[in-house]
């Protein structure tokens, strides 16, 4: 089980050369929860990601780890409590699936320490969490999209993080593959405690596994908490400015948003619940 | 986690290691016995016990000048400079995730090579001088692609195009020198175009040798932050690792193997370019290729001396023989690179 980090962001402006993106945001990831962050393109999601694992420094305000300014910690131990998978991260060309995950030992090395049985039973417990232990002496190359991406998730997990921070990991996979992977996020979460936060693009999935679900529009947030209250059609024009209808989903129980667009809308009109 | 997993990432780990120590053994051996053979043979073939009398400091006749004083000092240097070329190579490949952003591909020999060259013949500066000179041309000219090349972040490509061109410039550079130097003779002269030891002595070998000594273990103990910039910036950082200190020291350390290499042979073609590509295929993917890498440059610039010298009627700089050896792969990337649709 990890211990419960709590993971605020205050006041935080942040921006590249002569755009701000995020301004002066107030945030609280609640602890050992799934949080989903959801917004249209290019309204700050990927930055807020990065800007929370200090990848990017802020203009302003902080990101707090505990109550400590994760620009301000030693890289090792941040990387040692907080993880994130990048949108697009890069495998080296010929590396195996063992090599790739063992990567993620990184945080927990020290310069020229040698590799040891903890570092081994990490990366064995990542590949049977993500069921990815009979690749593991393939090349990453070979590998399929979705099982690519159990692979990062994998080497996310040998970096042993109480809290984990994804971009977008369900881009590029088809459907079955991006429920697989956020089942298994649920898995950690549930299994583990760990924190999770993600950025989504799918609405409707970020609405299913997320417990708390952020909303962001034009660099500022627009709504915070339970999915249910969050995902409205107010909130899908807002945020979207996007017409929709929101039902509850049949399987889940959760908010499900249907679009409304210029084309196959039923007459008379859309009917709402 | 089951057991079954941990014994096959065990096994996995402790079969690949067992792979890269035997390479590096077997490349060790390689290097040791060819720079014994390089004592042995030339103009007079020299027996193994003789040889050996010489390097204990005994006096004896003929062998004592020969291997001593002409032979060792040129095998020395052509072992040193190729692990200066061989790890300041692959650690610009690695780095920048591009087998094509080698040193000598974009311009950094070429700028050690040109000042070098301007040093000696218009400066008429001594050995220190000539090193001081080539290395501060060589970061300035490293920092300069850097800059050129900058726009949201350093694009490979951009970078290897910017370079090519600079190292284009800067040779017609060192031409245009050695044009100027009148009565300078004609091996000095492929010596600051190709990269030659012929006439190698003790007083060259000295400031490349203590180079070694000190960015060698530099860049030795980066050798994990390096391999974790293969991951791409944002994942690298994410695991904890300083991007722009490990840059910087890479960058620095790199930097001045290959400078202090340059002024003492001048720009050997393609070492750099070609031993971390060879060594990640020996020893393969995964870990750092630091030091395979280094050995295989000491390999290619022992092998390709020796063939020159000794292949052929007519004897050959060492450079003539590895840029022979390079160029078909050089093309190869780039052939590949097109066909990629030329993003590298």
């Amino acid at each position: 089980m990890t211990t419960e980090h709590t993971l605020e962001v205050e006041t935080l402006t942040v921006g590249y050369a002569d755009r701000v993106v995020i301004d002066s945001l107030d945030l609280l990831l609640p602890p050992g929860r799934i949080t989903a962050i959801v917004g249209a393109n290019a309204c700050g999601k990927s930055t807020l990601l990065r800007s929370m694992s200090r990848l990017l420094a802020p203009r302003g305000g902080h990101v707090l780890l505990d109550g400590r300014e994760v620009h301000r910690m030693p890289a090792k131990e941040l990387a040692r409590t907080l993880g994130l998978l990048p949108q697009s991260p890069i495998a080296p060309e010929g590396i195996t699936v063992a090599d790739l995950v063992g990567r993620g030992r990184n945080p927990h090395q020290r310069i020229l320490s040698r590799w040891n049985a903890d570092d081994d039973k990490a990366v064995a417990a990542a590949l049977d969490a993500t069921h990815t232990a009979s690749l593991a002496d393939r090349s990453v190359d070979e590998l399929s999209g979705g099982q690519r991406q159990r692979v990062w998730i994998a080497m996310a997990l040998a970096q042993q993080t109480d809290v984990l921070l994804l971009d977008e990991p369900t881009t590029f996979l088809d459907v079955s593959h991006q429920i697989e992977v956020l089942d298994l996020l649920t898995d950690l979460n549930r299994n583990r405690g760990t924190t999770i936060v993600m950025v989504l693009h799918d609405l409707n999935l970020a609405a299913r596994y997320a417990d708390h679900l952020i909303a962001l529009a034009d660099g500022g947030l627009h709504a915070a908490g339970d999915p249910a209250e969050v995902l409205t059609e107010d909130c899908v024009r807002a945020v979207f400015g996007l017409d929709s209808t929101v039902i509850i989903d049949p399987v889940s129980g959760k908010p499900l948003m249907l679009p409304i667009g210029r084309h196959h809308v039923r007459e008379p009109g859309p009917t709402v619940g | 986690m089951s057991t079954t997993t941990l014994e096959a990432v065990t096994r996995g780990r402790v079969r690949r290691g067992r792979r890269r120590r035997a390479v590096l053994g077997g490349l060790t051996v390689a290097v040791v016995a060819i720079f014994a053979v390089s004592l042995m043979v030339g103009q007079t073939f020299y027996t193994p016990d003789e040889v050996f009398r010489v390097l204990l400091g005994e006096t004896v006749p003929g062998a004592s000048f020969t291997v001593g004083e002409l032979r060792l000092p040129r095998a020395v240097l052509a072992l040193i400079t190729g692990l200066c070329f061989g790890i300041g190579g692959v650690t610009f490949q690695t780095m920048l995730r591009n087998p094509l952003a080698s040193p000598d591909i974009i311009g950094i020999s070429s700028a050690a090579g040109a000042a070098a060259a301007f040093a000696i013949i218009v400066l008429n500066l001594g050995e220190a001088g000539v090193s001081a000179f080539a290395i501060v041309a060589a970061l300035g000219v490293a920092v300069l692609i850097y800059l050129l090349s900058f726009k949201d972040g350093v694009a490979g490509t951009r970078l290897v195009l910017i370079g090519i061109g600079i190292a284009a410039m800067l040779n017609s550079a060192t031409s245009y020198v050695l044009d100027q130097a009148g009565q300078w003779d004609l091996q000095a002269a492929t010596r600051w175009l190709n990269g030659s030891l012929n006439g190698s002595t003790w007083d060259e070998a000295v400031p490349v040798l203590v180079a070694l000594a000190v960015f060698g273990p530099i860049l030795l103990v980066q050798a994990r932050n390096l391999t974790m910039l293969q991951l791409g910036d944002d994942t690298a950082a994410a695991l904890g690792t300083r991007l722009e200190r490990t840059r910087l020291i890479s960058i620095v350390a790199a930097v001045g193997l290959i400078a202090f290499a340059t002024s003492a042979t001048g720009p050997i073609a393609f070492v750099a370019f070609l031993a971390g590509p060879i060594a990640a295929r020996m020893v393969g993917p995964g870990g750092s290729l630091l030091l395979p890498s280094a050995v295989v440059g000491s390999l290619l610039v022992l092998l390709a001396d020796f063939i020159g010298q000794f292949a052929f009627d007519t004897r050959f700089p060492v450079g003539v023989v590895t840029g022979v050896l390079g160029a078909p792969y050089l093309i190869f990337l780039l052939v590949r690179t097109n066909r990629a649709g030329g993003s590298l």
